[in-house]
C-alpha cells in the first residue's frame, strides 16, 4: 500500500521533493465527505505549489486513490475545492490567474479563508482583484465571531450586490441569524442598498429577455410578412420554410465537422447564405409548381400550402430521420456576459437580437432602396396598372415568394441556435407568425417589427408574473379581443391603396 | 381545372405519405407478436427512440436464443408521435388488429392514463418502462420504472442532506401534465412533513416543447437569493431539457450554488447537450450507465453493437440510461413469465409475473413484487459528468419496494397495495 502510494507521488510530482504530506492524500479517498474536505483544506494550508498540482488533478479527474479507483467527488467537495484552489492561486505572479482566482471566490467562502484573504488583500495591488478580495473577504468574516469584523463585514458588502450577497445578508437581518442588534441594523442597510441595485439588474434583465423574444418572433414573422402581408399569401408552409433553415445549419455544421474542424466555430455564419439560398429555392419551386396557380384564392391557397407543410415535415423525416438533430452552439455564442450585478447576457440571445436587426436593415433596404423592391411595392399596390407599364408581375410575385422563403430561412438559422431542429419544429412557430403579422397589421413591415417587439416584452412580463402556460393563454386572448376591435392590425394601410 | 388536379394531386400525395406509418406486418403462424408504443417523433422522440431501438434489440436478442417456449418474437412497431389521444388509438390497433400477446411502451404518464383503459376494455398487457408518479395500480400493467419512493423521495432527501447542500428551499419545475404535477404534490407534501414553509416553494410548470427558459431561469436566480441554500427539482420532460440546460449554462448557474436534480433527464437527454457548464447538477434514476458490474458492461456493449448494426445516427456515441434498462428487464421478465405460464394468455402471464427475479444491469439481483406490479429497484443519484456521463454519488445499499399509493397523499393509506 505504501509503496502504491508513493509510485502515486511519483507520478505526481514532476520534482522529487514532494512536500504534502501521504497521509492527507490517503484521506483524499476517503469514505466520508467531511473527511475529504478536513484532507482537502489541510493540503491547501500548506500552501505549497505541490498542493495545487495535487488538487487540480483531484477536479480534473486524474487523480485517484491508492487502490486504483476513482476518487468520488460531490458538489460539497467540488466547492470547496474550488475555493481550496483559488486560495492557492491568489499568489500567482500573473495577473490572469489571480483574477480567475478571485472572481472564484465569490462564493461558498467560509471563514477558514478569511487570513489567508487577508493576507492576498494586503499585497495585492491591482484595484480590481483588490475590490474582489475584499468582498471575498467580507464573505468569509460573516461568521467571524468577533462582532467588529463581522460589522465591517456586512457594511462592506454593500458594495458588492449580487443575488449571493442578498442571499447572505438575508441571514442577518433576523435575530435567529445575528445576535448582536448594531450588526443586525447596519445588515438591513446593506441589503436596501444591495435590494435596489439588485432590482435595477432584473428589470433591465425582463427587458432584455422580452427583446429576446421579440426579435425570434420577428426573424419567424418578417418572412411572412413579406407573403402573407404583402403578396396576400396565407402560406402555411411557412414554418417549415424555417425548418429548412434550421436543418440547413445542420447540414453545414456537419460538413464543417467533417471537413474543416479547425473552423467548426465559424459553420453559423456560413450557414447563414446557405440557409437562406435552400429556403428561397424551395420557396420559388413551391410558388411556380402551386401557388401561382392559386392567387386569389385564399381558401385554396391555405388547403394547398398547408398539403405542402405536411409534404415538408415528412420530407424531412426520411432525410434526417424523425428525431431532433443536435446543433451545438459556437463557443462564441455560450455563456454569457455579466453586465452588472444579476444580470447575465446569454451571448446566444445578444447575437440573434443583433443578427435580427441586420436582417431588418436588409429586408428594408431592399424593400425601398432597390429596384426589384419598388417593383414589389407596385405590384401589391395596384397589379393592373404595374403590368401595364411593363412590371412582369409574375417574375415579381416569384421573387417576393422566394425573398420571404429566404428570409424565413434566416430565421431557422437564428431558431437552430436556441431552440430544438427537428421535422415539426416549424408548426411551433405559425401561429405565432401569423399573430405577430396579423397584430402588426397586414401590408405593413414596421407593424410587424412593433408587434414582434411588443408580444415579445408582453409575454415575459406577464410570463414573470403568472407563468408559461397562463402567459400563453393570455396573449392569444389578448390578440383575439385586439384583432376584433381593430381588425386591421396596430397600422393599417390608408388612403387609396386599400383594397376593398 | 388545374386547381382541381392540383387539389388531388395533394390529397393523393398526403394519403401516400400517411400510409407509409400504416405498412402493415406480414403474419406468420409461428411467430408471438409484441407491440412497441413509443413516440418515434413529435417532442418525446428524444427519449423514446432509444427505448424502441432496446425493445428491438432485445427481441432479437432472445430471438437468437430460441426465442420463447419455442417461438420467435415478432415486434410490431408503431409511431403515436407523442400525440395522445394517438397512443390510444395505436394501442387499440396493436391489441384488436396485430393481435399482439404484449405491449411494451409509453413514456409519459398522459400516454400511459390515455392507453389504460383500452388495455383494461381488451384484457391487453402493458409493459411501462419510466419513473412515474404512483396512484394507479392497474390490473393489466407492469410497471418496470420507479415509484415516487424509488426516486423522488430519496433524491429530494439527499439534497437537504449535507452532501446533497443542506437545501432549504426548492423550487419544483415541471412540464404541465399530470406526472409533474402529481409528483410536485407528493414532494410539496414530504417537504411539509420536514418542516419547510410553503413560501420556501416555489412550483412553476411550462408546456410540453417549450423552448425559452429565459424568464423561468431569470426567476429561479431570485428565488434563490432569499437567505437559503435553495435547489431545483425537475420534472421537465421531453426536449424542452435541451433549451433548459443550455440556458443554465449560458446563465451560469452553477450545480455549487443551485444544484439541478432532474428526475427525466438521463444520458440520453444529454447528448445533445454541451455539458461542461452543467458539471455537478444532479439525476435520481435506479441506473446509469457508469454503473460498474459485468452485466451492465454486456448491456451496454450489446446496444453498441445494436447501434452500429442498425446504423442509428451517431451510432459511435450511442449511450445507454434508467428506461432503456427498465424495457430490457421487462422484456426478459415477461419471456420468464410466459415460459413459467406456459402461455402467453393475459391473466396467466399476470399470475406467473409475481416473484419473477432477474439479474439487471443496475447490478442488482432485482425482482417483480409478488402483488403490486411494481419492481424492487436500488435507488442511485449522479452528478453530471463533463462527458454527459453520470457520476454516482449516492445509492441505496439494496433493492427498495415501490410504493405506488405514496404515503404523502392523505387518503392513499386506505388504498391496497394491489390492483382491484
Amino acid at each position: 500500500m505504501r509503496l502504491l502510494l508513493l509510485t502515486l507521488f511519483c507520478w505526481l510530482s514532476f520534482s522529487a521533493s514532494a512536500a504534502v504530506d501521504p497521509a492527507l492524500v490517503q484521506q483524499l479517498a476517503a469514505e466520508e465527505s467531511d473527511d475529504k474536505i478536513a484532507a482537502i483544506q489541510a493540503i491547501a494550508a500548506t500552501a505549497d505549489p505541490e498542493a495545487a498540482k495535487l488538487l487540480q488533478s483531484l477536479a480534473d479527474g486524474t487523480l485517484t486513490a491508492p487502490d486504483g479507483s476513482e476518487i468520488m467527488l460531490n458538489n460539497r467537495i467540488r466547492g470547496e475545492l474550488a475555493n481550496a484552489l483559488a486560495g492557492l492561486r491568489l499568489f500567482d505572479a500573473d495577473r490572469a490567474v489571480r483574477l480567475a482566482a478571485a472572481r472564484e471566490l465569490q462564493t461558498n467562502v467560509g471563514i477558514e479563508l478569511a487570513p489567508l484573504l487577508a493576507k492576498a488583500l494586503d499585497k495585492e495591488t491591482d484595484v480590481q482583484i483588490k475590490a474582489l478580495l475584499a468582498t471575498a473577504h467580507a464573505q468569509a468574516n460573516l461568521a467571524s465571531p468577533d462582532i467588529a469584523a463581522r460589522l465591517a463585514a456586512v457594511k462592506s458588502l454593500a458594495d458588492a450586490p449580487s443575488p449571493n450577497t442578498r442571499n447572505l445578508l438575508l441571514p442577518l437581518t433576523k435575530v435567529d441569524g445575528e445576535p448582536d442588534a448594531g450588526v443586525r441594523a447596519a445588515a438591513k442597510a446593506s441589503l436596501t442598498a444591495v435590494e435596489r441595485r439588485l432590482a435595477i439588474g432584473e428589470t433591465l434583465g425582463s427587458v432584455f429577455t422580452g427583446l429576446s423574444l421579440g426579435s425570434i418572433l420577428l426573424l419567424a414573422a418578417l418572412g411572412l410578412a413579406i407573403t402573407y402581408g404583402v403578396m396576400g399569401v396565407i402560406n402555411m408552409a411557412h414554418g417549415e420554410l424555417l425548418m429548412i433553415g434550421a436543418y440547413a445549419t445542420y447540414a453545414v455544421q456537419g460538413l464543417f465537422r467533417n471537413y474543416l474542424p479547425a473552423y467548426v466555430d465559424a459553420y453559423v455564419v456560413a450557414a447563414i447564405p446557405v440557409a437562406f439560398f435552400a429556403a428561397a429555392a424551395v420557396g420559388i419551386l413551391l410558388e411556380r409548381t402551386v401557388i401561382r396557380h392559386l392567387y386569389g384564392r385564399p381558401l385554396e391557397t391555405l388547403l394547398a400550402t398547408w398539403g405542402l407543410s405536411l409534404i415538408l415535415i415528412q420530407a424531412a423525416r426520411v432525410l434526417f430521420g424523425a428525431q431532433n438533430v443536435e446543433l451545438a452552439n459556437p463557443e462564441w455564442m455560450s455563456g454569457g456576459v455579466t453586465l452588472m450585478a444579476g444580470l447575465v447576457l446569454p451571448w446566444n440571445r445578444i447575437v440573434i437580437i443583433g443578427f435580427s436587426l441586420l436582417v431588418l436593415l436588409l429586408v428594408w433596404l431592399l424593400m425601398n432602396r432597390t429596384r426589384l423592391g419598388m417593383f414589389v411595392r407596385a405590384v401589391t399596390q395596384n397589379r393592373p396598372m404595374a403590368g401595364c407599364v411593363g412590371v412582369h408581375t409574375a417574375k415579381i410575385d416569384t421573387l417576393a415568394f422566394g425573398l420571404g422563403a429566404g428570409i424565413a430561412g434566416l430565421g431557422g438559422v437564428a431558431l437552430s441556435q436556441i431552440a430544438n431542429v427537428g421535422p415539426d419544429m416549424g408548426q411551433g412557430y405559425i401561429v405565432d407568425s401569423f399573430m405577430v403579422v396579423v397584430l402588426g397589421g397586414v401590408g405593413q413591415l414596421a407593424g410587424a417589427v412593433w408587434a414582434a417587439l411588443g408580444l415579445g416584452i408582453f409575454t415575459k412580463f406577464l410570463e414573470g408574473w403568472a407563468g408559461a402556460v397562463i402567459a400563453k393563454i393570455v396573449v392569444l386572448v389578448f390578440i383575439i379581443v385586439f384583432i376584433q376591435k381593430r381588425p386591421q392590425g396596430l397600422f393599417a394601410l390608408k388612403g387609396r391603396f386599400v383594397e376593398s | 381545372m388545374q386547381r382541381r388536379n392540383f387539389v388531388k394531386a395533394t390529397a393523393v400525395t398526403v394519403a401516400l405519405a400517411a400510409a407509409g406509418f400504416l405498412s402493415a406486418p406480414a403474419l406468420a403462424a409461428d411467430t408471438i407478436k409484441v407491440g412497441i408504443l413509443h413516440s418515434l417523433s413529435g417532442t418525446m422522440a428524444i427519449s423514446e427512440t432509444a427505448l424502441k431501438e432496446t425493445a428491438l434489440m432485445t427481441i432479437e436478442e432472445i430471438n437468437a436464443k430460441g426465442g420463447v417456449m419455442g417461438k420467435k418474437l415478432e415486434p410490431v412497431v408503431v409511431d403515436p408521435a407523442s400525440n395522445w389521444p394517438l397512443f390510444a388509438e395505436k394501442a387499440r390497433q396493436l391489441l384488436t388488429q396485430d393481435k399482439v400477446a404484449v405491449v411494451f411502451g409509453c413514456w409519459t404518464s398522459v400516454s400511459r392514463k390515455s392507453v389504460n383503459p383500452v388495455f383494461k376494455e381488451l384484457n391487453g398487457l402493458l409493459f411501462y418502462p419510466v419513473q412515474y408518479e404512483g396512484e394507479e395500480l392497474e390490473k393489466n400493467v407492469f410497471y418496470t420504472g420507479a415509484a415516487p419512493n424509488q426516486q423522488a423521495i430519496p433524491a429530494v432527501e439527499y439534497l437537504m442532506s449535507k452532501d446533497g447542500g443542506s437545501a432549504k428551499r426548492f423550487v419544483l419545475l415541471g412540464t404541465d401534465y399530470v406526472y409533474p404535477r402529481t409528483t410536485n404534490k407528493i414532494l410539496r407534501a414530504f417537504l411539509k412533513s420536514k418542516g419547510v414553509a410553503d413560501a420556501d416553494i416555489m412550483e412553476d410548470y411550462t408546456p410540453f416543447g417549450h423552448s425559452d427558459y429565459q424568464t423561468i431561469i431569470a426567476k429561479i436566480k431570485k428565488f434563490a437569493s432569499e437567505g437559503k441554500k435553495t435547489a431545483v427539482v425537475s420534472t421537465i420532460n421531453g426536449d424542452s431539457n435541451v433549451p433548459f440546460y443550455k440556458e443554465l449554462g449560458n446563465a451560469g448557474l452553477k450545480a455549487t450554488d443551485v444544484p439541478v436534480v432532474a428526475f427525466s433527464v438521463g444520458e440520453e437527454e444529454l447528448r445533445g447537450v454541451d455539458t461542461k457548464p452543467l458539471v455537478g447538477h444532479l439525476a435520481a434514476w435506479n441506473y446509469f450507465q457508469s454503473v460498474k458490474n459485468p452485466t451492465n458492461d454486456a448491456f451496454i456493449k450489446m446496444y453498441k453493437d445494436w447501434a452500429k448494426k442498425q446504423k442509428l445516427p451517431n451510432a459511435e456515441t450511442v449511450v445507454t440510461n434508467d428506461p432503456m434498462e427498465a424495457t430490457y428487464v421487462g422484456i426478459h421478465m415477461w419471456k420468464q413469465a410466459v415460459e413459467k405460464a406456459k402461455t402467453t394468455d393475459v391473466d396467466k402471464v399476470i399470475a406467473a409475473m409475481g416473484g419473477q427475479t432477474f439479474k439487471a444491469p443496475s447490478g442488482f439481483e432485482i425482482k417483480m413484487d409478488e402483488k403490486n406490479h411494481h419492481l424492487h429497484k436500488p435507488v442511485l443519484i449522479g452528478e453530471v459528468k463533463a462527458d454527459g456521463q453520470f457520476n454516482v454519488v449516492w445509492k441505496t445499499k439494496g433493492p427498495v419496494k415501490a410504493a405506488p399509493w405514496s404515503p404523502y397523499i392523505p387518503g392513499n393509506d386506505k388504498k391496497k397495495d394491489e390492483p382491484m
